[in-house]
């Protein structure tokens, strides 16, 4: 039996010639990522179980990216916890204030992520990665300590589902949509377990932003991982960034899939997602005009160049209706540079828009953000639980930019190609 | 032993909300553990409860929290057909007991009167006279089980120094 590209990134990895869904292994790590939330707790772990040493300075990954700039006293300690830990074993990956991005933007952008790779972050989106064509996946802090301790984590082989893309996305509709068109139609445990495997001609037609995206959002399928095919778009993205040999891998012809799911790019609309889970996806048109009193546009699944573009094109020369707050974060300061440079920020500043440093701030309600009671929210963010983003009767609707930001300027959910 | 019962895809948020995360200690989780889904949970909760609840246990953020916050209330176990694969590994790792069964999930009501057994995997609901078996371990997951949580399990390999 053939072996899908997960398979075998876990099988070279547990030094194994062949890997079978249910086996459990142990992998080694070409890196190891944390945040100012998971990684002070797994530090205090690290420090409660007596260890003294990192496994490989080069190869751990810390970024304070939620609640900083720090929001308050406790978050400022838990940051210097984490800086005292980084400058203690000299971790070179250690991203603070000013040069941090969100850490899911960030670690492609910096060359820490490639084809073939093999790593697990203390955050659930660590999936993210699944874009560049290597195994990544999140874990609890627990799991961090002892990966930064012996560069090894355990893991169960996961059986596969395939996701096969067919044609071209049309306009305002992205990688956003084809992730949350596909929550919907498996349910948020519809891959418990599995990984999800990207394959047809349709994945040529996506940019590496709308990659990431969908990678991103894999978890909120249940998924271990989303893991994508090498194609030259992949090669060109990695050029001037990952200077280390790689090497891509292949799924079998004969890999085995427990489900195959085709999405017909063509076709698809702008798909939101309802209050209060990713699977509750509706088309555009089934909720026009729907009330809203904030958007954001930013976080690890919507805050790169591309999507800020998609957001610019709707509001230039447009304002953000009057009621309406429009928090716009650009997910790195690379990504702020370019936005800049393209004239974006201007654009976004002129109609109304809140531009934020780089923090995951308002997508888990931290801050530069928090909705009050009954408010709603549309969001480029990508989880929409019961109290995500402020009080347990706030609401909040996952969208694409261009949905977003058209909604922002019509003061309801709107369809971008209405305006 | 009392039991609380919650429905489907449980997800971390309700469990601890990030607005607590600032404070990670177990006190501090303890006092807002279930605190969106449950606003009652953590001022009725007592040593020795029992949490069931319906599948996809602990979806959403990879916040150990979750499972800390539920272990630091006393809590003996969570009884789900289903777990959230990082919550699942979570609880392994840090030592929070949980069981698979979609049978003993769907029986048992909340308030019902339930012991467990760890090493036979035995579920009994003495108030129905009902038993179930949940889905045993792999023994890769006894051992770190056995000593004492991941971290200890990789020190006495002397792989972790």
């Amino acid at each position: 039996m053939g072996m899908t590209m997960t398979q075998k990134i876990l099988a070279k990895h547990a030094g194994l010639d062949h890997v079978v869904p249910g086996q459990l292994v142990e992998a080694k790590l070409d890196l190891v990522l944390g945040n100012d939330i998971t990684a002070p707790v797994a530090i205090t772990e690290f420090d409660k179980a007596g260890l003294t040493q990192v496994f490989d300075k080069d190869k751990i990954a810390l970024v304070l990216d939620h609640s900083t700039p720090c929001k308050d006293i406790k978050s400022a300690q838990l940051c210097a916890q984490a800086r005292a830990f980084a400058k203690r074993f000299d971790i070179t990956h250690f991203y603070d204030v000013g040069c941090m991005g969100v850490e899911h933007a960030l670690l492609p952008e910096k060359g820490l992520t490639a084809p073939g790779e093999c790593m697990i972050g203390a955050d659930s989106h660590t999936c993210t990665y699944g874009a560049v064509g290597m195994f990544s996946t999140g874990v609890g802090s627990t799991d961090m300590a002892a990966g930064m301790a012996t560069g090894l984590a355990w893991f169960k082989v996961p059986a596969a589902i395939k996701v096969t893309l067919k044609g071209k996305l049309q306009p305002y509709v992205s990688g956003k949509d084809v992730i949350l068109h596909l929550i919907g139609t498996i349910g948020v445990d519809g891959a418990l377990y599995k990984s999800l495997e990207f394959a047809g001609e349709g994945v040529g037609e996506l940019s590496m932003d709308d990659r990431f995206t969908i990678a991103n959002m894999a978890i909120e399928a249940g998924a271990k991982n989303g893991i994508f095919p090498v194609d030259d778009k992949t090669r060109a993205y990695l050029a001037g960034r990952v200077n280390r040999p790689w090497e891509a891998v292949e799924a079998d012809p004969d890999a085995e899939y427990d489900q195959e799911v085709v999405i017909d790019l063509n076709t698809l609309q702008p798909t939101v997602a309802l209050p209060h889970l990713p699977s509750n996806t509706r088309t555009i048109d089934q909720v026009e005009g729907t009330h809203i009193d904030q958007v954001v546009i930013g976080s690890c699944t919507n805050g790169r160049l591309d999507d800020l573009r998609q957001a610019a094109a709707v509001l230039k020369g447009r304002k953000v209706a009057k009621g309406v707050r429009c928090i716009v974060l650009p997910a790195t300061q690379q990504i702020t540079l370019d936005a800049m440079a393209e004239g974006l920020i201007q654009i976004f500043i002129e109609a109304g828009c809140a531009v934020s440093t780089p923090t995951c701030g308002p997508c888990l309600g931290g801050h530069m953000g928090v909705l009050s009671d009954n408010e709603r929210a549309i969001s480029t963010t990508n989880r929409n639980f019961v109290g995500r983003m402020g009080p347990v009767s706030s609401e909040i609707i996952l969208a694409n930019p261009a949905v977003a930001a058209a909604s922002a300027v019509a003061g309801c959910v709107a369809d971008p190609r209405k305006l | 032993m009392k039991v609380y019962k919650y429905g489907d895809n449980v997800d971390t948020d309700v469990i601890i909300p990030a607005r607590y995360l600032n404070a990670p200690d177990e006190k501090s989780l303890a006092s807002h553990c279930m605190e969106d889904i449950d606003a009652s949970f953590a001022s009725t909760v007592e040593p020795g409860d029992i949490i069931v609840a319906g599948s996809n246990f602990g979806c959403g953020s990879s916040r150990e929290h979750a499972p800390l916050s539920i272990k630091a209330c006393g809590v003996k176990c969570v009884i789900a057909p289903s777990f959230a694969r990082i919550f699942y590994r979570n609880s392994i790792n840090i030592g929070l007991p949980i069981m698979e069964s979609a049978e003993a999930a769907a029986a048992i009501q909340a308030g019902d009167k339930v012991s467990v057994d760890f090493a036979s995997g035995v579920i009994t609901d003495e108030t129905q006279g009902k038993t179930w078996q949940a889905a045993p371990f792999p023994e890769f997951v006894d051992r770190i089980i056995e000593a004492g949580g991941l971290l200890n399990s990789l020190k006495a390999r002397g792989v972790a120094k």
